[in-house]
């Protein structure tokens, strides 16, 4: 069935990916790209540490901040952009801009202003996570066909059973979209924000590792954030299928 | 006329309706639009009419304004009686142009859809919904979704989940618009057999002219925008009819009348400045 079929290819992936870093170790040496085997020994013998398990906990509780932040925030600005149309004529273009624009540019002004603690990293995430998900969110609603909402009166629905049982079912899917794509970006917010300017974090291990030329180091943390997020992104792209009927 | 004594009954009135969309400044349209009217038509209770007009001549504003889902500029509509305005009255059964199936609910649920939210008891919704559903053909597709559909299927959908509420006036908006000929013909033989068993009255829109002379008791020829009835024609078929009348010589004299009375108009609504224009060429 196509469930063991995508366990199957995903299999296939790893190993392939596995036997990539392989000839990779092969070729760039030791010091560059340590051996696979060695890093998966190194793994082992790390992950339950309590400085690693501080680090992930930092990086969780950002994420988690930082997406309560871009939900929240994208959701509320994407209904009302895509509701009420001469807010979205003005709003969606600002956001398409915004979203085109390198973040990273504004990182020192998100640390002047939140400061070098876990606040800024938060909002970093955030400014990342919360531009697909309004975008996405305006789209939904506006790609709602109009005729849903008289079909919803010729059913004699009240203005509330028409937002619970119509609007939301039917923009569903593409918010869902959004909320997937915002966790991955606010991902890359919140470990880029951690890789300049903190000391605590996924994303700092990984700057500190490559200064001190610890290979091994690195590329677990690797292993552990790839994890994670293929994880997350599979179970989002799960549901989001469901919902799509697909 | 038919020649059965059946006393006429006014089920459906208006009066005088026009409807104008007013300009939208800033949002494309510059100058009001006026759609529709003024019409005064009185549908009986239990008569199929159906309407034809060019396309763009105001026919869908007609349905909603008669259903309650537009307000009139002027004029009145009422239904059994009581004004129509603002809601859509209990009783009116819409099916329309564009399909309005759910896609994240099954056949089943689509059709059970507007009784779950009237709060029907769920023995009786799924009396009603299995009811429905076996009329229309739909059984075998009960627990699919829309998207394993054709369009045809899908206003099949959209069909049995307004009969489910037992509407007294049905009003279909080119249901069948997008189907071939074939199809249409079939399914013009449906809605012959929906429109016996219900007893309802039902006013269908459509812009195939055949499709109007086999259905229809009356048929109203609507003009180019604004749209107005420029005729309404009475075609006496008995009620037990089916498409095998369109092998009949009325069928045919019903269906010429038709275009003579609509050829003008559609050039119009093509953008021809009318028949005047096209002789002074
Ligand atoms: N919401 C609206 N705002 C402004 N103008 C509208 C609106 N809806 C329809 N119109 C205009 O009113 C006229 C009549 O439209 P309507 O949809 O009623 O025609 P129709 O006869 O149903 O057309 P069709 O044959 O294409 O279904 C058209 O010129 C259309 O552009
Ligand atoms: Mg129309």
């Amino acid at each position: 069935m196509t469930a063991t079929r995508r366990a199957a290819d995903t299999l296939i992936l790893l190993v392939g990916l596995v036997v990539l870093w392989e000839i990779l170790h092969r070729i760039a040496g030791e010091t560059a790209m340590p051996a696979p085997l060695s890093t998966f020994a190194y793994l082992v013998h790390n992950l339950a540490t309590p400085r690693f398990i501080a680090n992930l906990t930092t990086t969780g509780l950002e994420l988690g901040y930082a997406l309560l932040l871009a939900y929240g925030i994208g959701l509320a600005v994407g209904v009302w952009l895509g509701a009420h149309r001469l807010s979205g004529a003005v709003g969606e273009p600002i956001l398409v801009s915004l979203y085109s624009l390198p973040k990273i540019t504004l990182y020192p002004v998100v640390l002047l202003i939140f400061g070098l603690g876990i606040s800024g990293k938060v909002a970093f995430g955030a400014l990342h996570g919360v531009l697909p998900v309004a975008l996405l969110t305006t789209g939904a609603i506006r790609a709602i066909p109009p005729v849903y909402l008289r079909a919803a009166r010729t059913l004699q629905l009240s203005p509330w059973q028409t937002i619970t049982t119509v609007l939301l079912p039917a923009a569903l899917p593409e918010v869902f979209t959004g909320l997937r794509i915002g966790f991955t970006v606010t991902l890359l917010g919140v470990l880029l924000g951690e890789m300049f300017a903190s000391k605590e974090g996924l994303g700092a291990m990984i700057i500190n590792a490559l200064q001190l030329a610890q290979g091994e180091e690195m590329m677990t943390v690797a292993i552990v954030l790839f994890a994670f997020a293929a994880l997350a992104n599979g179970l989002l792209l799960f549901v989001e299928h469901r919902l799509r009927r697909i | 006329m038919n020649a059965a004594p059946v006393p006429r009954e006014v089920h459906a009135e208006l009066k005088g309706v026009t409807r104008i969309y007013p300009a939208v400044p800033g949002a494309g349209a510059k100058l009001p639009v006026h759609a529709l009217g003024p019409i005064d038509l009185d549908l009986v209770r239990g008569e199929f009419f159906a309407v034809v007009g060019p396309s763009g001549c105001g026919k869908s504003t007609f349905l909603e304004v008669l259903a309650g889902l537009q307000k009139p500029t002027a004029g009145s509509v009422s239904f059994e009686g009581k004004p129509v305005g603002g809601h859509v009255p209990e009783g009116i059964g819409v099916v329309f142009q564009e399909d309005a199936s759910f896609p994240w609910l099954t056949v089943w649920h689509n059709v059970a859809f507007g009784l779950r939210r009237n709060g029907v008891a769920a023995a009786e919704v799924r009396r009603r919904v299995e009811d429905a559903i076996a009329f229309m053909g739909l059984k075998d597709f009960a627990g699919a979704y829309p998207s394993q559909l054709s369009g045809g299927m899908r206003q099949r959908v959209c069909i049995a989940r307004t009969l489910v509420l037992q509407p007294r006036l049905i009003l279909l908006d080119e249901p069948f618009g997008a189907l071939d000929a074939q199809t249409r013909l079939l399914m013009g033989d449906e809605v012959l057999r929906l429109w016996r068993r219900t007893g309802a009255t039902v006013l269908l829109i459509t812009h195939a002219l055949d499709e109007a002379a086999m259905l229809a008791d009356r048929i109203g020829a609507m003009s180019a925008r604004p749209g107005r009835f420029i005729e309404i024609i009475a075609t006496g078929w008995p009620r037990d009819r089916d498409s095998t009348i369109v092998g009949e010589a009325a069928f045919g004299e019903i269906t010429g009348r038709l275009w003579e009375r609509l050829r003008s108009e559609s050039l119009k609504a093509l953008g021809h400045s009318g028949v005047s224009a096209m002789a002074a060429e």
